[in-house]
């Protein structure tokens, strides 16, 4: 999980092998710098090549940074958010002095070194207070996540229909019932789980397919559904209840508003290095069922920003009669 | 053979097999204290309508959300008949239609149904006066995708799609489409409200499709605008009153 805490409601440093915390870090530090430049230089015009010259300095700390940063993010996580704070002041300190000494040749450099120390510290507490104050207007963001899972991504409409189809099985064929319910039980316990972790796609697909059987007992041989993830590596981790909530919006908008169904396909797989899913389903248009839809997609897409940043995408388009939602995140697995 | 002919004849209309099944249950144990007959199942409202023109109906159980035709249209097209079968409402959820029964006095049945409700509900539909067009209009939160034309108790379906123009005159309304005419019992000014954005008024008596519109033409002697609309299809010149001058700038 990117820049989301999994323990508690505790603040963690930020994922830096992430790119959009990456992007976030340079624009941080870059504005700083313009910011020490600006204040330095006697004119305006005279902060430019000021600012070229803390550039010089501070781009190779904030690359070399980084790049030791994201490689020993299970480290600091580990030892805990204070000490990973002074972990990294400290280590600040380390790779300005190395860059300091080996550019000092080349560059004309200014000031004494506790002035570089001050400004260097300065910086990298900006940088970790941006992200911890971001971090923190994103938790609420999650447990709202969680409530509206409770909300929306179940629709009322399937629940009391569910309860409905397996009344009816109850006579008929007690076994398909007793199936029916252990299904809607499985479905019940994930949507009432503490959801802010992120969980291997292989659950995902298997709540999908329970979800499904309960939706095909309803709408029989309306609803067929063609799956195509043979190529899907079952531990890539994704947002949980991200596939349920997108099969039951195609079997909404595009199932049931025709009297002879339709089909849902769903693939999924890996496609240069990214996990790549895609769901299609007819698009009625006329008669379609108003709103919702958007609802669901938006939940999803602030979630999948919540995890990944800039590195996850989703769109929807609907081109010759059928719906099609593409989404792409980084493929991770729980031992990365 | 007395107790036969008072039997209530039944038409379960629902699209997910399993619900169908479950009121066929749920009648069959009300059956001792209703008399009552099934007469056929139906998997939208256009296949209801259809049974209903075919046979004797005196009870239709109508689920709200159905394809092509749902509930709430399909409940505006029978109660336009002269002697419309009663109507029960049936949805699993559906909060903006339920609020919009509570609000018109409009019975419903939740879904899962229990079988007192259901016995309570058809006692109700026997005794009670049929529910009013107007009640149903005011609950529907979508236009229709169909006008009904009622002939000889039977129920047509013109889809709004295909309409042409609506012509007021005296108490009916004509509607044409590129195969025929029909006439309805509607008013012109209800009729402007629900499709608007689909027709555009070009007189007093007329609106015409926006889709239909083939373009405009002088035509002085008989439009007092000296404009008339062109119909796609028909050909037919309509003429432009001259309130309605602007929709002919508005187009062109």
């Amino acid at each position: 999980m990117a820049s989301i805490n999994q323990t508690g409601t505790g603040i963690r440093l930020p994922n830096f092998c992430n790119l959009g915390v990456m992007l976030r870090a340079l624009v941080v530090v870059n504005a700083l710098l313009a910011a020490a430049a600006i204040l330095r230089a006697a004119t305006l015009a005279e902060a430019w090549p000021e600012f070229m010259l803390f550039a010089a300095l501070g781009e190779p700390i904030l690359i070399v940074s980084l790049a030791v940063l994201c490689a020993v993010r299970r480290g600091l996580h580990a030892i805990g958010y204070w000490p990973s704070i002074l972990a990294v002041g400290l280590f600040e300190l380390l790779v300005a002095w190395l860059v300091a000494r080996a550019l000092g040749g080349v560059l004309p450099l200014r000031g004494s070194l506790t002035q570089m120390s001050f400004l260097v510290l300065f910086i990298t507490g900006c940088t970790i207070l941006y992200f911890d104050l971001r971090s923190r207007a994103l938790a609420p963001a999650i447990a709202e996540a969680r409530i509206q899972a409770l909300q929306a991504r179940i629709r009322p409409h399937f629940l009391y229909n569910s309860i409905n189809a397996v009344l009816a099985l109850m006579r008929s064929e007690p076994r398909r019932a007793e199936r029916a319910l252990e299904d809607m039980a499985d479905l019940f316990r994930v949507l009432m789980a503490d959801n802010r972790t992120l969980a291997p796609i292989g659950e995902e697909v298997e709540l999908a397919r329970k979800y499904l059987a309960i939706e095909t007992l309803r709408l029989g041989d309306r609803l067929r559904i063609s799956w195509r993830i043979e190529g899907m590596p079952r531990d890539a981790l994704v947002p949980p209840l991200m596939l349920q909530p997108l099969v039951e919006n195609a079997v909404y908008h595009g199932v049931e508003p025709a009297t002879d169904g339709g089909e849902v396909a769903i693939e999924a797989g890996l496609s240069g290095g990214q996990l790549v899913i895609v769901l299609t389903n007819p698009f009625p248009g006329e008669g379609a069922h108003p709103a919702g839809n958007k609802m669901a997609l938006a939940n999803i897409r602030e979630r999948l920003q919540l995890h990944f940043d800039a590195e996850a995408s989703m769109k929807s388009e609907v081109a010759g009669g059928t719906y099609k939602v593409t989404i792409r995140m980084p493929y991770l697995t729980a031992g990365a | 053979m007395l107790g036969e002919s008072r039997a209530r004849r039944i038409l379960i209309a629902d699209d997910e097999a399993p619900a169908r099944q479950r009121l066929r249950d749920l009648l069959d144990e009300c059956r001792e204290s209703f008399p009552l007959a099934i007469v056929d199942e139906a998997r939208n409202g256009r296949e209801a309508l259809e049974v209903i023109n075919r046979e004797k109906v005196d009870i239709v159980l109508l689920d709200i959300r159905m394809p092509e035709i749902d509930g709430l249209e399909a409940a505006r097209h029978i109660a336009g008949m002269p002697e419309p079968p009663a109507i029960i409402f049936t949805t699993a959820f559906d909060a903006y239609a339920i609020k919009a029964f509570e609000v018109n006095a409009i019975d419903y049945l939740l879904k899962p149904i229990r079988v007192e409700r259901l016995l309570t509900a058809l006692g109700k539909a026997r005794a009670a006066p049929p529910v009013t067009r107007e009640a149903l209009e005011a609950a529907a939160n979508q236009p229709r995708r169909h006008l009904s034309v009622h002939e000889r108790g039977k129920i047509h379906l013109v889809a709004v799609a295909e309409i042409l123009y609506l012509r007021a005159e005296l108490k009916y309304v004509t509607v044409r489409t590129a195969e025929r005419e029909f006439l309805v019992e509607e008013s012109l000014t209800r009729l402007e409200e629900e499709f608007s954005g689909l027709f555009v008024r070009i007189h007093r008596n007329c609106l015409v499709a926006r889709e239909a519109i083939a373009g405009f033409e002088r035509n002085a002697e008989e439009s007092e605008s000296g404009w008339a609309v062109v119909i796609r299809a028909t050909g037919e010149k309509l003429p432009v009153s001259r309130r309605q001058h602007a929709v002919v700038k508005q187009f062109r």
